[in-house]
């Protein structure tokens, strides 16, 4: 298994963005270059830290966005109230510095030899870590069976969109439109709910293992709809995030 | 201020634990429950961390930052037990 470096402590650093791309008119990821990175996992966070002229300091963690291996990427939702993301989505550019921390997080990870199948639940933005776990699978030469849920408002809200229509190695990608659908849309509608969940999901007898990446709601609806289907608990793993997060 | 879980601050609980914690296994004091910090309800507002338990809302962990130092109370929790090795699910 492949393991990071295990450090005494987690120092901040001066990362350089590399790139900036948008993804949809709210979101963008940000490649960095980071001066001591010791390598992630899928599923991984870091750690931003914006300073202000007078000192005042905000912190957020976001998921990373890439596979092990691939240069340290995150995708941020702007979220119009929030005092770190408008930053990043709006003003931030190529070639600027940004201070970080990371990896960080043990838990919502996924390694090729922890197996599957794999039920990856997003909902919005819940999505990047689970991208950067469909990458690593993709990268690892992984054979277990994975399909992704993906809730999202509407069409052109969903993030990756080219990258998973291009799917991944045999990876099926369900999208559920919960605000508005496109003329001609034959995928699901509205929320999550124990119907599309029993559809979705893998029968709990292939001893799947489940990750949900969302808003708080979601998470606690996809959880216990995966429960109900008899997947043991400890196979769930969830992370949530509020309109705070920042994420 | 919408709740995080316990995935959110896994830097705050290295600063504080030296280590990666996210993945460990709490047990709330008050209603016993026993799950990983991951899942976990927090409330972070700086300068202040609140972790909660997801059961029984009791308040298990707060942590401060002021002056250069990060102020730690644990009464909430009965324990906490952090893997030798990072989890794997599966065995092999």
């Amino acid at each position: 298994m492949e393991r990071t470096a295990v450090r005494g402590r987690l120092t901040w650093q001066v990362a350089t963005v590399t790139s900036v791309t948008r993804e949809t008119d709210s979101v963008v990821t940000i490649e960095l270059d980071p001066p001591d990175w010791p390598g992630h996992r899928a599923g991984q966070h870091l750690d931003v830290r914006l300073t202000a002229d007078d000192g005042y300091t905000a912190e957020r963690s976001y998921s990373i966005a890439s596979a092990p291996g691939e240069p340290v990427a995150i995708t941020v939702e702007r979220l119009e109230s929030g005092e770190v993301s408008p930053y990043l989505t709006r003003e931030l550019r190529a070639g600027d510095e940004l201070e970080l921390r990371g990896p960080i997080g043990g838990y919502f990870v996924w390694e090729p030899a922890d197996g599957g199948p794999l039920i990856l639940l997003a909902g919005g933005s819940g999505v990047v870590p689970l991208r950067a776990i469909l990458r690593h699978r993709r990268r690892s030469g992984s054979q277990v069976p994975a399909r992704l849920l993906y809730s999202a408002r509407t069409l052109p809200d969903v993030i990756y969109r080219g990258e998973l229509d291009q799917g991944y190695d045999r990876a099926q990608i369900i999208y559920t439109l919960t605000r508005s659908q496109p003329p001609g849309w034959t995928g699901h509608t509205g929320r999550i709910d124990q119907a599309l969940l029993a559809e979705a999901a893998w029968a709990a007898e292939a001893n799947p293992l489940a990750f949900i990446c969302g808003p708080t709601s979601f998470v606690e609806t996809a959880a216990a709809g995966l429960v109900g289907l008899g997947y043991p608990p400890e196979q769930v793993k969830t992370e949530r995030f509020g309109a705070t997060a920042g994420r | 201020m919408d709740a995080l879980d316990g995935n959110a601050i896994g830097g705050l609980l290295i600063d504080v634990f030296g280590t990666e914690m996210t993945a460990a296994r709490s047990t709330c004091a008050t209603c016993g429950d026993s799950r990983p910090i991951a899942e976990l309800v927090v409330y972070r507002q700086a300068p202040g961390t609140v972790v909660r338990c997801r059961i029984c809302g009791s308040v298990l962990m707060v942590f401060v930052r002021a002056h250069g130092a990060i102020g730690t109370d644990l009464t909430g929790l009965a324990s906490l037990s952090r893997p030798d090795r990072p989890l794997s699910r599966r065995p092999g």
